[in-house]
């Protein structure tokens, strides 16, 4: 079992199948389905990755999906070095030191 | 009986279930064929600027500082002809709750909210705007829904906007999030059908009113310590909102010779519901790909009739690209010690390059920053953009090909504008109310209507009207 009642989890549900997408979408869009996730306190009394789920949302609004993560949490960071940057400051300062006031 | 929530029985109830959502009969104010009260809509909807300074002081919104940007100006002056180069100011609307000026447009909807009586708030947004609405709500004792466009089909999303969400739930709200596509509409309706929440939209005369109480300050702020109103306001233009009514609260407080000029991120040959061009940019807001056909077509908005009407009051609309917008972020930081954006500099880098046309004791402000974060950076955001196969380059920025590249201008005198035809767009929008109510002949007051809504003339709109054969 990944889960049971009052994990925090992460489920997933297809709202639109493609094919079934609105029209004038660019066909990239039109080929792949309109996917949705929100997260809540697992309702079942246990649940594996990939069954169908109740969960209870933070703000206590039901929801079904299938179960896609259990204690999610965000990875995103500063990201990576990006040399190309390194310049802006150095070069800025120099030009106002240049002929001072 | 169940309801029937297929996509097309949910998207045929859109008028009944945002009537409800909303609180408001957009019908009462339609006149003519084209033409509405936009006025009396905001007068009678929405509240006076002295009750919205009220609301917004209850959740300490609003009266941001102003910071002169002396460094920038210096570095601003050196490229421009002897005797120009306006005084560079910024507001810091990064000092409201949430982190951006986003929270006056929450702060009036989430009031309004919570005196109907509506139990939660619900809002359609990937920006800003979704953490101030929770924030707000936060404050005022509601529940809070934010409905994002995050991922692409391969489920990655922009580090911007997962910063966002990750905002949102420190909030308490629950987010909801999306691939790519429109029909993010649909989810909306069903959630605001099902909670019974308020559409807190950002399209609503209680979110476009919110703002007014910015361009108000900034008039009242610089002729206590200037001794006038500032010269330009450059004002970031995405949906419209910020622009109306900041230029609304100009007019408000008398400073009507203020000049307002937009500014946009050129995303120029990015299609905003394409999966694939999703995450080949690295602008989420503030871009040409929300500005210009929320420009032309205000009413395609999440409510009727679109309280936010850019057209109305846009003197000047002008374009910068991705990489001077970094830039003009990292250079912000550098040399000015104030850490915000990106998206927020977009106005900033267009100040940048249209000070140096200005004299040298005029003054020009840009009206907001927004707060940094992980995700929600200069180097994040670089780093997704090559990670998505984009060249990120020094050189020239006309060279950028959105999509393709972002090209970080190699010196200060790189940084340049592109203009908008603003009558272009007017003529855009013109052609947009014709082809959508399918008139073939309009009264008086729907011409004086689209005068008014283009900041035009009468013989400009004739001549529009005369090009698409549509008697008057």
């Amino acid at each position: 079992m990944d889960a049971k009642r009052g994990d925090w989890v992460r489920i997933h549900n297809v709202v639109l199948e493609a094919g079934e997408r609105a029209p004038n979408l660019p066909e990239e869009t039109q080929k792949v389905p309109l996917e949705m996730w929100t997260k809540g306190f697992l309702l079942n009394e246990e649940a594996k990755i990939g069954d169908k789920v109740e969960i209870e949302t933070y703000i206590g609004r039901k929801a079904e999906g299938t179960l896609v993560e259990v204690n999610p949490y965000w990875e995103h960071d500063f990201g990576k070095c990006v040399p190309e940057l390194l310049y802006i400051g150095r070069q800025a300062r120099e030009l106002l030191e240049e002929e001072g006031e | 009986m169940a309801k029937d929530m297929s996509y097309e029985a949910v998207m045929a109830r859109n008028a009944e279930i945002m009537k409800k959502a909303v609180g408001i009969d957009y019908s009462e104010f339609e006149y003519g064929t084209i033409a509405f009260d936009y006025e009396r809509m905001m007068r009678e909807t929405g509240y006076s600027l002295q009750e919205i300074e009220r609301i917004q002081q209850e959740t300490g919104v609003g009266n941001t500082p102003v910071y002169e940007l002396r460094n920038l100006t210096k570095l601003a002056r050196k490229f421009a002809p002897k005797g120009k180069g306006a005084r560079i100011f910024v507001k810091d609307e990064a000092a409201n709750p949430s982190g951006s000026f986003k929270a006056r447009r929450a702060a009036t909807s989430c009031y309004h909210a919570k005196k109907l009586g509506y139990k939660g708030v619900i809002a359609a947004t990937s920006g800003n705007y979704g953490a101030a609405v929770a924030s707000q709500a936060a404050m005022r004792g509601l529940k809070c829904i934010v409905v994002q466009e995050t991922f692409d089909s391969k489920g990655i999303g922009q580090p911007e906007i997962i910063e966002k969400a990750r905002k949102c739930e420190a909030y308490g709200a629950e987010v909801v999030q999306l691939t790519v596509g429109p029909e993010l509409f649909y989810t909306f309706l069903v959630l605001l059908e099902e909670t019974g929440y308020f559409n807190a939209s950002l399209y609503t005369p209680f979110g476009i009113a919110g703002v007014e109480t910015l361009g108000y300050e900034l008039a009242v702020e610089f002729r206590e310590k200037e001794g006038r109103a500032p010269d330009v306001v450059v004002v970031t233009n995405a949906g419209g909102g910020n622009l109306t009514g900041t230029a609304r609260g100009l007019i408000k407080a008398g400073a009507t010779d203020t000049q307002v000029v937009g500014a946009s991120v050129d995303l120029s040959g990015l299609h905003m519901a394409s999966d694939i061009h999703f995450n080949r940019k690295s602008f989420t807001t503030g871009h040409t790909g929300f500005g210009v056909p929320f420009a032309t077509w205000p009413d395609r908005s999440d409510v009727p009739r679109s309280a936010a009407r850019p057209l109305r009051y846009l003197d000047r609309y002008v374009t910068v690209n991705q990489g001077s917008v970094f830039y003009m972020t990292e250079l912000l930081a550098q040399l000015e010690g104030l850490e915000r954006g990106p998206a927020g500099n977009t106005s900033l880098a267009a100040a940048f390059k249209l000070a140096q046309e200005l004299d040298e004791d005029q003054i020009i402000v840009v009206q907001e920053t927004e707060y940094t974060g992980a995700g929600k950076h200069i180097q994040p955001q670089l780093t997704f953009a090559k990670e998505n196969g984009i060249r990120v380059e020094i050189g020239d920025p006309a060279d950028e090909v959105p999509g393709e590249s972002i090209i970080l201008p190699k010196d200060p005198s790189y940084v340049k504008i592109k203009e908008l035809d603003l009558n272009r767009m007017r003529r855009s929008y013109i052609r947009n109310c014709i082809q959508s109510t399918d008139v073939k002949k309009v009264t008086q007051e729907d011409i004086d209507f689209l005068v008014e809504d283009t900041k035009s003339s009468e013989e400009f709109v004739k001549s529009v009207l005369d090009e698409f054969g549509v008697e008057y």
